[in-house]
């Protein structure tokens, strides 16, 4: 674009070079969104990898102190604890999440009266934010006075209260319940936009030749759905896995910290304890795992493809 | 599937293959589990409007007063509410980070697509997968040197802490998102643009930025929702509590010592939650299409 302006105005030139051609144009662009993302999110995540090495706390800056962080934590059980839970609560939620958001999408995919109506409103428990949902659900788990128990109750089919919250089974149970209600609607929403796109075609054919109704999901939806589930679990997964909101409303880590995830066990160390340094080196243990997450879903994306012969 | 079982349907069922099926084995298999899931999922929002206006003496006495319905039912928590905490200066903290937020993305979202999407320069393939992977990087591996930086640059209990941090997971997602949507946008408009002799910035402005409305919108509404609904981030950032935002505020002054007062949190959870559901309804169907979108791509 400026090349045929070159030889008229050198000093225009210049300028024109700036604005018009496609790198610096390009690179005027991509700038705003760089800026943002360079100091905001690169920069924190190679801080945040330091800070583990550090013994900063709030107000002080740390030295240096190396792997000490992690020898300390590799010998703590509450953090041993925190990783199994986090294990713990990221499969139980994330299976359940899963099977119960397919068939929810399976049954939305049948040709029923108020479709959209029923689409729109399953997808309100993933609206809202989930800080305030879950203090509905606080009022619901509450000890004395939780409608499940009362209803329960008046059903005859136990004698006393549940105690939700306050004893370590329990209260697994009922974050990983109350997550899995509000990672229902995005699973299910999002394979039935994947359910949509297999052409009716193929399962006339299959029926023809005498498939059953389970025939039909096995050996033909659940071939052509494979690779969104792996999108929609890899996403699943990372928001599970790092989740902080539903466990910070619900029992702060308790009691005696069986609910304790290692994001909230890391907000409680770096910044209600102040000790930014332990915190951050939780929050660097959690990368692994995500990435292992990552890796795991993208080679089974990958694979699918080859199979399907599709390219690239 | 036997034969007889679908003569016996045949009639009154149109489109799919829905007629192989019987009437009361669809009400079973279909309708039925369809309603319970409604039902759960419905449930907690029902429970959250009926005890925000149940007078506090209905609240815990579910021997004498049904307690899925309310008799007389009373304003007071919201009135309380609104008048006697700093409700609305949270709400109205929440509105200003969360546009604040959504415009200044959606400002670097547009550029950073267009370039990378439309003027391709070399190395742009990459740049778009390092923008998706930002999108992976959680704040709750952020928020420890974030607070750290936050507190550095001056910014701490102030609402650029949030406006500032927020796009960090804001960008990545929009520009993802109005990526796909530029690339639906035929590139003979812009050849065309190009030769009656057009400049790249009235190409954006008067070509792709018109026709991509509706992605606009669909970003838009999203970044919107996400900065409403964020918590981590304006738990550590926020201190004072003027500047809370709702979801913070709720949680961290309505629920002070053993006594709670359940009719204004829910009450609280009710009005904060509001905004956002409105928004969605109206856009319902972009937010449907962006979402099942995104991860399409």
């Amino acid at each position: 674009m400026a090349s045929s302006q070159t030889a008229a105005a050198p000093k225009t030139s210049m300028l024109a070079g700036l604005t018009e051609s496609r790198g610096w144009l390009s690179l005027w662009f991509m700038l705003p969104a760089a800026l943002l993302l360079l100091i905001f999110l690169t920069y924190p995540l190679g801080l945040g990898v330091w800070l583990g090495f550090t013994d900063a706390r709030i107000g002080r800056p740390g030295v240096f102190i190396g792997l000490e962080n992690y020898q300390y934590l590799w010998d703590d059980s509450v953090f041993r604890l925190s990783i199994f839970n986090t294990l713990l609560y990221t499969t139980a939620a994330s299976i359940l999440k899963f099977v119960l958001g397919l068939w929810l999408a399976l049954l939305l995919n049948e040709n029923l009266p108020f479709k959209s109506f029923f689409r729109a409103i399953v997808l309100l428990p993933w609206v809202v934010p989930t800080v305030l949902s879950a203090i509905a659900f606080w009022w619901i788990f509450d000890s004395q006075f939780s409608i499940i128990s009362w209803a329960l109750i008046e059903m005859g089919l136990i004698d006393e209260r549940i105690n939700f919250l306050g004893d370590p089974t329990n209260a697994r149970l009922s974050v990983i319940a109350a997550n899995v209600w509000r990672g229902i609607p995005f699973v299910a929403i999002t394979l039935l936009a994947g359910l949509q796109t297999i052409p009716q075609s193929l399962y006339e054919a299959a029926t023809l030749d005498g498939a059953s109704r389970w025939q039909l999901f096995r050996y033909v939806t659940l071939p052509l759905l494979t690779p969104i589930i792996a999108i929609t679990m890899t996403f699943s997964v990372l928001f599970t896995f790092t989740d902080f909101q539903l466990i910070y409303v619900l029992t702060r880590g308790g009691p005696v910290n069986a609910t304790h995830l290692m994001a909230t066990l890391s907000f409680q160390r770096g910044i209600s304890g102040g000790q930014l340094g332990e915190g951050a080196a939780i929050a660097v243990a959690m990368i692994p795992f995500l990435l292992g997450a990552i890796l795991f879903s993208y080679f089974g994306l990958q694979r699918r493809k080859w199979q399907q012969g599709g390219g690239d | 599937m036997s034969v007889t079982e679908t003569r016996n349907s045949a009639a009154g069922d149109e489109g799919g293959m829905g007629y192989l099926q019987s009437l009361p084995r669809r009400i079973v298999t279909i309708w039925l589990p369809l309603l319970i899931f409604v039902f759960v999922l419905l449930f907690p929002f029902y429970w959250m409007a009926i005890t925000s206006v149940k007078p506090n003496e209905q609240m815990t006495n579910f021997n004498d007063y049904s307690p899925f319905w309310v008799i007389g039912p009373t304003l007071e928590h919201f009135r309380y509410l609104l008048f006697e905490t700093s409700y609305p200066g949270w709400l109205w903290n929440t509105i200003l980070i969360s546009v604040g937020s959504t415009f200044l993305s959606l400002l670097a979202a547009v550029f950073a697509a267009y370039a990378i999407e439309r003027l391709r320069f070399s190395g742009s393939r990459q740049v778009g997968l390092g923008i998706f992977l930002a999108y992976l990087v959680p704040p709750s591996i952020l928020f420890i040197p974030l607070s750290v930086m936050v507190f550095r640059l001056g910014l701490y209990d102030t609402p650029f802490a949030l406006i500032l941090t927020y796009p960090t997971f804001l960008v990545p997602f929009c520009t993802w998102l109005l990526m796909g949507y530029f690339r639906s946008i035929p590139f003979e408009l812009e050849e065309c643009a190009l030769i009656d002799g057009a400049s790249r910035w009235q190409i954006l402005t008067k070509i792709i930025l018109p026709l991509s409305v509706p992605g606009l919108i669909s970003a838009g509404i999203f970044a919107f929702t996400l900065s409403w609904n964020e918590f981590i981030y304006a738990l550590t950032f926020i201190q004072s509590s003027e500047n809370k935002t709702v979801p913070v505020g709720v949680l961290t002054e309505l629920v002070r010592s053993d006594v709670y007062e359940w009719g204004a949190l829910m009450a609280g959870a009710l009005i904060g939650s509001l905004p956002v559901v409105i928004l969605y309804s109206f856009f319902v169907e972009h937010y449907v299409s962006s979402m099942t979108g995104a991860v399409k791509e």
